[in-house]
């Protein structure tokens, strides 16, 4: 979603594109396009001899570093740049690291975002041509440099394996990097055909997981260490938007290891020599809040107000013209979708350094135009003057991808109130605990959904009335220019009518966007997680209602031959469904990408749900990287599993209920299903796989419920039903 | 002073008795491979062992522990770990991989106890290690996959 909107803005809004270039300008100007030499700072960053490119650097050890311009937070997007790159240079994977890009809009631009960062499934999508090209441009100048140093035709001189050779000389690629950096830089590179390709489609291992089964040293945010760290735990309101009226840090300051009690307008930060004294410290802090201008409504409140709009006409997303014919059976239906929280594993962290003049920010920076930019203005110095050191997200879901960057401006607040008061420059790890983490918003928004669906009496659809209520996740902020569109924020209704795979005669869609004070933010997949749900359970009771196939009932209605092929490729991989369990079906396209899952589920004796095998039908354009989309479906759809079975974020009286991981239930073990991915050939441009797999798990499970007891859920979590 | 025999080596530990081993290790003692995830014992990120049992280092005080002997994932080099690490890079097992510190010092731990697991009795040990990532579907037949490396 977040790549349509901006992609938008870059495309029909060139000041507003151009603001965000100019707002990152910083130390590295003009747009340098894919492959071309940058030989001062990626020389510098290189070392001496080596082939450096902003994409890709050959060092003469024969290393070859992939410079990545994403956040990898799980997904394997650094294993799929390098696989880009590695095929088209003809590595041997085994010579292949990589290295996070530095902020640096210019050269590292999402080319479908305009800004560099990393969200929407855009990816590979985004980097599918630029990083090729990065490849094939440097394997061109090894090339070059080979036929020189041998005094032969380039023709004659193949490269494999990481082996240059004309058949009597044979060279690494780092033997040939000195003098490849000294070859001009090919005006155009052809990029490899397919059946060229050595890793793509193929497998290339993750360039991660050896180090991830090592305690991963150095690669986290919260791993970070240096001299002289100190740390920062905060009080926040516990009502979103209160603001600080009191503080006694009395005690908090006498406290061992206590260094400093920063107090900033809506929170106060307790500066100490370890994590564990500035936890205990924070909670001996008392403080007063006015909550005056907070949200002191609770999700009770909420809910009456959403459904008070449910009965009154909202804006007009889509209108089609509804069927002639007799419509002899309807299904309504509300449902409730809560709020939820991504919890990351790695609770948010972020370490700051900065001397007045220059700043610093360790973090797994998921855009880090908005980080630089923000922590910039925080600080009041120019954004060439801060550095984003990216490091590896220990999980995000969306979290990360935040538009105000409020965690990096918490922290340059806090590091320059500390230089302000003791006039040295230290670094500070701001570290939230769980707690922060789970009740500190930026929520996938609550949402509620009408529905009123028609049948004829030949069981075909005659209209589909839909009403959307729920908060728009960008109204508010700076992205609403850019995603609100005649009052509909896209985040609310992608999934829906023209942005869904069926073509439904009488689709109609409005929505209200109530204005809430909790702060709401992108969750794996966004509004997928609940325009998929209604869709697709609604469709499987129409399907019902008509008395045919589920399978066959939704292939009457998809207009798009890619959705045809998911769900037909997962139905005829599903064969029969296994004894004494149900089967619910579920297919949608998000991200550009098409996901059919068919659950067979077991209802236990006690009526709990068990999720016991899924079968996938996948098609994301070329599949880069079989292992890693297999990788993030199963994870996609155990996070989708997760949400549905027992997630739920509640608030009483402006005050969040649920605290960590004994109260927040996300999936266990013993609730993940076996899943078979089964991966479309396709050769069309890639597209997104980070969220695709989320969607469908929701509705194939309550189809399944359904179809076994008749129970519509229809109000989540299943867990306050019983069913789990 | 706090005294451990940590990965094999002595080590003091300078934090007030009620620190949580976790913070010790990894704002004192720089070891870092053992994660802060919850705080509470709910996610098992912090995982390590504790005169051989394991522990959740969050809720273990270190002045309940004087004495003791520690291995933290990157002391963990016995063949039963190995084989677990074996066994998760072949089936690519982690994702973000903030929690597979835990996961991998529970399954060895499962391992050494039940050297050829079910499926039932991999959800039943592994229930306190929380991935967000849902890896656990590889986590099963990478703990299967390590059975086999084990028993050669």
């Amino acid at each position: 979603m977040m790549n349509r909107i901006i992609s938008q803005a870059v495309s029909t809004r060139g000041t507003t594109r151009r603001g965000f270039l100019k707002m990152s300008a910083g130390a590295a100007g003009g747009l340098i396009l894919g492959g071309a030499l940058l030989p001062t700072a990626a020389t510098a960053q290189a070392g001496p001899d080596s082939l450096a490119t902003p994409f890709v650097h050959i060092r003469p050890d024969n290393t070859v570093v992939v410079i990545v311009k994403h956040l990898d937070k799980g997904q394997g997007t650094a294993t799929g740049l390098a696989t880009l790159i590695a095929d088209e240079l003809d590595a041997d994977a085994a010579q292949v690291t990589t290295q996070f890009a530095p902020a640096n809009t210019g050269l590292y631009a999402n080319t479908l975002l305009g800004v560099q960062g990393t969200g929407g499934s855009t990816a590979m999508p985004n980097s599918w041509q630029q990083y090729r090209e990065a490849g094939a441009t440097a394997r061109a100048m090894l090339v070059a440099a080979a036929a020189k140093t041998w005094g032969v035709d380039p023709a004659s001189i193949t490269v494999s394996n990481g082996e240059i050779t004309d058949g009597a000389n044979k060279a690494t690629l780092g033997d040939m990097a000195a003098t490849a950096a000294k070859q001009s830089v090919p005006d155009s590179v052809t990029l490899k055909s397919p059946d060229q390709w050595v890793y793509i489609g193929k497998s290339f291992p993750r360039v991660d997981v050896a180090r991830k089964t090592q305690g991963s040293t150095g690669m986290f945010g919260m791993d970070v260490s240096m001299d002289g760290l100190m740390y920062a735990v905060s009080l926040r309101s516990p009502r979103f938007g209160g603001t600080l009226a009191g503080l006694d840090d009395a005690e908090a300051r006498a406290m061992p290891g206590v260094i400093d009690v920063i107090r900033l307008p809506d929170r106060a930060a307790v500066i100490a020599e370890s994590t564990w004294q500035a936890i205990q410290a924070r909670d001996a802090l008392s403080a007063e809040w006015d909550f005056s201008q907070a949200e002191n409504r609770g999700t009770e409140e909420l809910r009456a107000e959403y459904t008070a709009l449910l009965d009154q006409d909202g804006i007009v997303f889509e209108n089609v013209a509804v069927s002639q014919a007799e419509e002899v059976k309807v299904i309504e239906a509300d449902y409730f979708f809560p709020y939820l929280a991504h919890t990351s594993m790695e609770p948010i962290d972020v370490t700051v350094l900065f001397d007045g003049a220059e700043a610093t920010f360790w973090t797994g920076s998921q855009i880090q135009t908005l980080d630089q930019n923000i922590g910039a203005q925080v600080l009041g110095i120019d954004p060439g003057s801060v550095k984003i050191e990216t490091l590896w997200g220990g999980g995000s879901f969306g979290r990360r991808a935040i538009y105000d960057s409020h965690y990096v401006a918490e922290a340059a607040m806090i590091a320059q109130a500390w230089l302000q008061t003791h006039g040295q420059a230290r670094p500070i790890k701001l570290v939230w605990t769980r707690e922060d983490d789970v009740r500190g918003g930026y929520y996938r928004p609550m949402h509620m959904h009408r529905v009123r669906a028609g049948l004829d009496a030949d069981g075909n659809i005659t209209s589909l009335k839909q009403r959307v209520v729920g908060q728009g996740i960008a109204i508010g902020t700076a992205f609403e220019q850019f995603m609100v569109s005649g009052g509909v924020d896209a985040s609310s209704v992608e999934g829906l009518g023209q942005h869904s795979a069926y073509t439904i005669p009488g689709w109609s869609v409005d929505v209200h966007h109530p204005r809430v004070g909790v702060p709401v933010l992108w969750w794996r997949s966004v509004g997928h997680t609940h325009t998929a749900y209604v869709v697709e359970t609604i469709m499987d009771e129409l399907a019902e209602a008509a008395d045919v196939d589920p399978v066959e009932f939704r292939l009457r209605y998809v207009s798009d031959p890619r959705a045809r092929g998911v769900l037909e490729l997962a139905a005829a991989k599903a064969g029969a469904i296994p004894d004494g369990l149900t089967r619910g079906i579920a297919v949608h396209k998000s991200f550009g990408s098409y996901v059919a899952e068919i659950a067979d589920v077991r209802i236990r004796e006690n009526g709990t749900v068990k999720v016991e095998h899924v079968t996938c039908g996948v098609d994301c354009g070329v599949p880069i990287n079989p292992s890693n989309i297999e990788a993030q479906i199963e994870g996609g759809l155990g996070y989708g599993l997760s949400a549905i079975l027992r997630e739920e974020i509640t608030i009483t009286k402006g005050e969040v209920n649920q605290s960590n991981f004994y109260d927040y239930l996300p999936l266990r073990i013993a609730d993940m299903p076996t899943v078979d991915v089964h991966i479309v050939q396709s050769t069309e441009a890639p597209t997104g796989i980070g969220e695709p797999g989320t969607p469908p798990i929701g509705p194939a499970v309550a189809n399944a419920v359904r179809r076994a007891t008749g129970q519509k859920v229809r109000d989540l979590p299943f867990s306050n039903h019983g069913l789990a | 002073m706090i005294k451990l025999n940590l990965n094999g080596e002595p080590r003091e530990i300078a934090a007030s008795a009620d620190t949580p081993l976790l913070w010790a290790l990894r704002d004192e003692l720089g070891l870092t491979g053992t994660k802060f995830g919850c705080g509470v014992a709910s996610c098992g990120a912090c995982t390590v062992n504790v005169d051989g049992a394991l522990v959740r280092s969050c809720q273990t005080f270190v002045g309940d522990i004087d004495g003791a002997t520690v291995t933290t994932i990157e002391g963990a080099q016995d063949a039963t770990t190995e084989a677990v690490r074996a066994a998760w890079v072949e089936l690519e097992v982690p994702q973000c991989g903030y929690c597979q510190s835990g996961q991998i010092l529970s399954a060895a731990a499962l391992l050494r106890d039940t050297p050829e697991p079910t499926d039932e009795d991999i959800d039943a040990a592994m229930d306190g290690n929380l991935c967000r990532c849902a890896t656990y579907a590889r986590i099963r037949k990478a703990i299967h996959r390590a059975s086999e490396i084990v028993e050669g």
